[in-house]
């Protein structure tokens, strides 16, 4: 039937080789040629460029109200366990000397972290009160509109002064210091190596950054190379993306969750080896740490102007509340419009900048406070390694220690109860306390504090508790 | 029914905008008048004319013919990556600098309704300053002080001076650990009991208060709607939280109802499984349009469509509401119904600091989650009792009228500037209670001019431009403090009046253009 129908056309118009088929072309009329030619192109745009719509099913308003009534979010917060340490916090009263008083029982305190023993010191206290008698308690509004009290600039001076550096930078808070200096100048395809035990605040600072974050082991300088080492690999490959890509190294002085000091002299040679600046963060090791207190720098004998930018705090060794941040001018300029915990914060209230460089003066004037410092805690460090039954994690100079117990005898709820019976025996300790999502959670410690005012009386009986409680927890 | 108009686009001037009943008598009456065809034009010129020049210099630095002012970078020349992108600088460089003064002036006293700026001249057109040891008196409409507690003496001074010397000025350590003292929660307790809330906790830091605050409560799972204009910190806490965020246009309940609505109907983009929870953050009065929210729509919709509202009342706690109770008294209504107060204590309590106010399980769930109560130190004293002595006024425990007084004087001061300012026919934006009060300058020289003209008269003001605000919006923002007199606020205005005249800012077309001598 086919072929019959085949046979029945006439054949002789039809092409059959290739010379009659450019005939064929030739005599087409227009209209079927732009006919073909539009049809290629949908077949074109059909196959490669549409994309693919997923069947939407269109919800009517019934379904979509019925929707609306379902649906059920969480609660605002999840169940809380009402025997939660936090909730349960001692309750001080008094100032935070070297003694302190709880429930009205006044006991040593080895537990906060007021190093050199400003807390209450008449001179201190002297100047913020006359702080307050001439500007006021609060500063009732940010650097840039009327927040700027003449004393903020004395203290930046100062503190410039004190550690050699051309400028300086106060900020309101000690946790948004380093949290709002990181972001600043590290953005989003810029590149961080940063150790991994460092505290809380400079982790925020990073996320906030958004930029690659290279976390090398703690204190492992080999670590540190072979990450260097890749990005310099990978930099190679893409010259153009590497001269636009910033390099930072954030390190702390001493570490808060370790005590244990960092090899700074190293990490300097390796920045002019693979371009890096340094942002240190000295929150636990200024004024503690250096023959006269001026930090790691002053302890590895290490030019500042090496060092790009040093952070710090003002509420531990310094006696006050709020943080800081010194450098050459170019780098610390730049976080006045830029920095957000500086720029639409309030600023930091005059009473106690006022104590700030009272505290400063005291430090220029005593110089030896460090040295003694530095002393006692190599005792107290003999002192507690001599005590059978405890591991002591921390540098011997350094004055924060981490006390814990052996292995798997290590849990929170031994060193609570450790804590608890040093209390009774009029002895203040705490265990240190972290969020969930550190980075790296240390292992549960107890923190002990060295002030620079303890005798070593006051050093035998705090050991000689923590050996009583041993035996009493164990 | 929940009435304003759409945003624009921010390239195009700003239309009129304004609440749906214009009757004056409604405590929502809200107006925004459209930035001025001619206004626009000329301050694009403006920054037109601003880069060419910024450019033109850049050039002459490059080529050495100027010399480079400001500090150059040490690593420069070993290769390493510059630090700065050239156009990030080049803003400071070229427009910053220029204009320099008026901002971080220095304040050498206590920072109430007169204050003592330093000195200080530049000789080089402001890269460099030097202190000529003088101060300059000049009435202070800059400060956040609206309550008027910002003073040097009296009974908040003598409790802060009390307290340093009974408590020291640190306490080194954090509030999960050895950082809680007694008047902590006596702060606490005091602060739940004047906001009517079941429980309360206090942080050092406002701009903390909602950085690290926003992540203990919101989480990856969550969605957060969050007004245009809301300021930075909230901005910091909702990206800090991992949740999802989308912006609703600036008071725009429709917007805010769409993106409700459409949020529960399709879920979660992708894969559309529901979200967890929803969250709205708003402010009580926005600092740089002084606006207010529109909090029983608010409450409307989120009882609609069960989502949990954030109030961030940064300005407004202590400065509205016939208790000072903040927005939440101001429309009378039940602070039950807002999941999660917020609010700082360096604006109407003339310390520092800030808190979150709601039910005890959520403040339970802070004290256990918050970044801060685990690694900031705590609460200074001085600082503390400065909040719990204004409290005690504003509460009344003194036995004083004063602090009725207080919020008395600051509602009238700003109802009767505004009034001025509005009828001598000056641009004037947000809510007629509202004490904070931008007046529209729009372009950049002038806004320069007009700062540093009222400085000459004694007036130090607060002057705003491009990044703070959008590029053809710059304006001056007062604040009016219930310590200002009558006096004080005749002498600004008419300061106000002379400027104005000289620098031609009187743009309104709704209003006319009177002087003020004028003005009955």
């Amino acid at each position: 039937m086919l072929l019959s129908l085949i046979s029945t056309i006439d054949t002789e118009g039809l092409a059959t080789d290739f010379y009659g088929l450019l005939q064929s072309f030739y005599h087409a009329p227009m209209y079927h040629i732009v006919l073909e030619i539009l049809l290629f192109f949908s077949v074109m745009w059909l196959l490669f460029f549409r994309k693919p719509h997923p069947i939407e099913k269109k919800l009517t308003e019934k379904e979509k109200q019925e929707l609306i009534d379902e649906w059920q979010p969480e609660p605002l917060v999840p169940a809380v366990d009402p025997n939660h340490p936090a909730l349960n916090v001692r309750v001080l009263d008094g100032p935070v000397g070297k003694h302190i008083t709880i429930d009205n029982e006044e006991s040593l305190n080895f537990a906060t972290l007021n190093f050199l023993n400003f807390v209450g010191n008449e001179r201190i206290q002297n100047k913020s009160i006359q702080a307050v008698q001439k500007y006021g308690v609060g500063s009732c509004g940010p650097r840039g509109f009327y927040g700027t009290i003449d004393i903020h600039l004395e203290l930046e001076e100062r503190l410039a002064r004190f550690l050699g550096c051309e400028e300086g930078i106060i900020y309101s808070y000690g946790f948004s210091t380093i949290a709002s200096i990181i972001p600043a100048y590290s953005k989003r395809n810029d590149v961080i190596f940063v150790d991994e035990g460092v505290h809380y605040a400079i982790q925020k600072g990073i996320e906030a950054s958004r930029s690659h974050i290279k976390w090398f082991k703690h204190n492992d300088l080999n670590d540190l190379e072979r990450l260097l080492i890749e990005q310099e690999n990978l930099d190679k490959k893409n010259m153009k993306k590497a001269r636009a890509t910033r390099r930072f190294l954030i390190v702390e002085g001493l570490y808060m969750n370790y005590g244990d000091l960092c090899p700074l002299p190293r990490m300097v040679e390796l920045k002019y080896k693979y371009k890096y600046r340094i942002f240190i963060d000295e929150s636990v090791s200024f004024g503690t740490i250096g023959q006269t207190g001026r930090g790691i720098t002053e302890y590895y004998n290490i030019d500042r102007h090496q060092i790009d930018l040093i952070s710090s705090t003002l509420e531990y060794a310094v006696g006050s509340i709020g943080g800081f941040a010194v450098g050459s001018s170019f780098v610390i300029d730049h976080q006045r419009l830029s920095a957000q915990g500086y720029c639409f914060s309030a600023s930091l209230p005059p009473l106690l900048a006022a104590a700030a460089i009272e505290a400063l003066n005291i430090m220029e004037e005593n110089s030896d406070l460090f040295e003694t410092l530095m002393y006692k805690s190599k005792q107290l460090h003999n002192k507690l390694i001599a005590i059978k039954g405890y591991v002591i994690q921390g540098d011997y100079l350094s004055p924060l220690k981490h006390l814990r117990l052996p292995d798997e005898f290590n849990t929170i709820g031994r060193l609570e109860s450790i804590v608890h019976f040093a209390q009774t025996k009029h002895i203040t300790i705490t265990v240190a306390r972290y969020l969930q999502d550190e980075h790296v959670l240390p292992q549960p410690s107890v923190r002990l504090i060295l002030n620079v005012d303890m005798s070593e009386e006051e050093m035998d009986f705090l050991c000689a508790v923590l050996q009583e409680a041993l035996v009493v927890t164990m | 029914m929940f009435g304003s108009k759409q945003m624009k686009p921010s390239i195009l001037p700003a239309q009129h905008r304004c609440t749906v009943k214009e009757t004056e008598d409604n405590c929502e009456f809200e107006e925004f008048e459209g930035t001025p065809l001619y206004a626009a034009l000329l301050t694009y010129l403006s920054y037109g004319v601003l880069c060419i020049f910024g450019w033109l210099r850049d050039f002459l630095r490059q080529s050495y013919i100027e010399k480079k002012k400001g500090a150059l970078d040490p690593n420069a020349k070993l290769n390493f990556v510059p630090l700065y992108q050239s156009y990030e600088s080049f803003y400071t460089r070229n427009m910053y600098t220029r204009v320099r003064d008026i901002f971080n002036r220095p304040v050498g006293s206590v920072a109430s309704s007169e204050f003592d700026l330093v000195e200080r001249i530049s000789d080089d057109y402001n890269w460099t300053y030097r202190y000529t040891g003088n101060t300059i008196r000049a009435i202070n409409f800059g400060s956040y002080n609206y309550l008027g507690f910002a003073e040097k003496d009296g009974q908040c001074a003598m409790a802060a001076i009390n307290s340093i010397k009974s408590n020291g000025t640190a306490l080194c350590s954090t509030r999960s650990e050895l950082g809680t003292q007694r008047y902590h929660n006596e702060l606490e307790t005091l602060l739940a009991e004047y906001l009517r809330v079941e429980s309360c906790i206090a942080f050092g830091m406002g701009f903390a208060t909602n950085a690290l605050n926003i992540p203990a409560i919101a989480s990856k799972g969550d969605l957060i709607l969050s007004d245009k204009l809301n300021h930075v910190s909230l901005i910091l806490g909702v990206r800090m939280s991992g949740a999802k965020s989308q912006t609703f246009a600036h008071n725009d309940m429709d917007d805010l109802e769409q993106k409700l609505h459409n949020a529960i109907v399709y879920g979660q983009p992708g894969h559309h499984r529901p979200w967890r929870k929803i969250f709205i953050i708003v402010e009580g009065i926005y600092s740089m349009e002084g606006s207010i929210c529109r909090l029983p729509l608010l409450v409307q919709l989120k009882k609609k469509y069960k989502a949990y509202l954030y109030l961030d009342e940064a300005h407004s706690i202590g400065s509205m509401g016939k208790n000072g109770r903040g927005i939440v008294d101001y429309y009378n209504m039940d602070p039950n119904d807002i999941d999660i107060l917020m609010g700082t204590f360096t604006k109407s309590f003339g310390s520092s600091g800030g808190y979150i106010a709601g039910k005890k399980d959520l403040i339970d769930h802070l004290r256990i989650h918050s970044h801060a109560n685990y690694y900031a130190s705590s609460m200074s004293a001085p600082v503390v009792y400065q909040i719990l002595s204004s409290l005690h006024i504003l509460m009344g425990r003194d036995g004083t009228k004063d602090g009725m007084r207080r919020i008395q004087q600051l509602a009238d001061n700003t109802r009767y500037f505004r009034k001025k300012l509005v009828d001598m026919g000056f641009i004037v934006y947000g809510n007629k209670n509202s004490p904070i009060v931008p007046m529209m300058i729009y372009m950049p020289a002038r806004v320069t001019r007009f700062n540093r003209e009222m400085l000459a008269r004694g007036i130090a003001v607060v002057t705003v431009g491009f990044p703070a605000t959008k590029l053809v919006e710059a304006r001056v923002r007062f604040c009016i403090s219930a310590s200002h007199t009558r006096e004080m606020l005749d002498k600004a205005l008419s300061a106000i009046d002379e400027v104005g005249d000289t620098i031609s800012l009187r743009y309104s077309k709704r209003y006319e253009h009177r002087r003020l001598k004028d003005l009955k």
